[in-house]
């Protein structure tokens, strides 16, 4: 495995705190801020936590991405779960099946720069989220 | 990892020193609220200095902590919120409303000290 990308089965809430570390690792080798690479820690705890609560399993990926000459890193979260009938009534802040807070899928596209969400029902959601270094 | 829980006159403080799972979370959410039973504290310290991610969840728990330990009569304080980890929360929408919080372990031992000098006068 190369060392700007990490991928982390996600089956439990160990393995959420697994894939954030590694998040941090890879961000702050990128040069990250450290106010950047907490949010992007804190962006994949949602997504691993949102794995977890609607899937039951999944995979946390992150890589180092390049674009026009800027340096990113992309967050990749993806479950064979039963999928999101509604998109963008999970993208509302305050909107929760899971009897949370319903800030787990807008509160990650408001830490990061892209967001992107595809969910397909009875066979999984896949959101992929980038944030680009100042 | 387990938080540990001290006992520091009628206070309680639990100092956060790794990253919390879920588990660990809610294990110190029962754990604050036997220990306040127990020993009749009238005030709790979440010293979260070391918390390097704060997320719906931990903000969650922490709130139900705080609101918990007041229905017992008694007072909780976060301190130690690093800064990064409250401008993440607040990107996130995040907030820990009707929680006292301070800047540190010092901090939060004179805002319950003032706290129980004025509720005795």
């Amino acid at each position: 495995m190369a060392a700007n990308e990490a991928h982390v089965g996600i089956k439990s809430d160990t393995d959420i705190v697994t894939a954030r570390s590694q998040g941090r690792m890879l961000a702050t080798g990128l040069g990250f801020s450290s106010g950047d690479t907490t949010l992007i820690a804190t962006a994949i705890s949602e997504l691993g936590r949102n794995i977890l609560s609607y899937a039951g399993q999944g995979e946390i990926s992150i890589s180092a991405v390049d674009g026009c000459g800027r340096c990113g890193i992309l967050i990749i979260a993806s479950d064979k779960g039963p999928g999101i009938p509604d998109v963008q009534q999970a993208l509302r802040d305050g909107f929760s099946t899971s009897g949370g807070l319903g800030l787990g899928l807008p509160g990650v596209r408001r830490l990061m720069d892209e967001f992107e969400i595809t969910s397909v029902p009875k066979r999984g959601t896949t959101v992929k989220a980038k944030k680009w270094k100042l | 990892m387990e938080v540990p829980i001290l006992k520091q006159g009628g206070y309680l403080i639990a100092t956060v020193q790794a990253a919390l799972t879920d588990a660990d979370l809610l294990q110190l959410r029962r754990a604050l609220i036997e220990r306040v039973v127990q020993m009749r504290s009238h005030g709790v310290i979440l010293d979260l200095t070391a918390l390097d991610v704060m997320d719906s969840f931990a903000s969650r728990t922490m709130n139900e902590i705080a609101h918990m330990i007041r229905l017992r009569g008694a007072e909780t304080v976060i301190v130690g919120i690093q800064p990064d980890v409250a401008f993440t929360m607040v990107q996130l929408g995040l907030t820990l409303e009707g929680v006292a919080t301070a800047l540190d372990l010092e901090e939060g031992l004179k805002y319950l000290n003032q706290k129980f000098k004025t509720a005795r006068n």
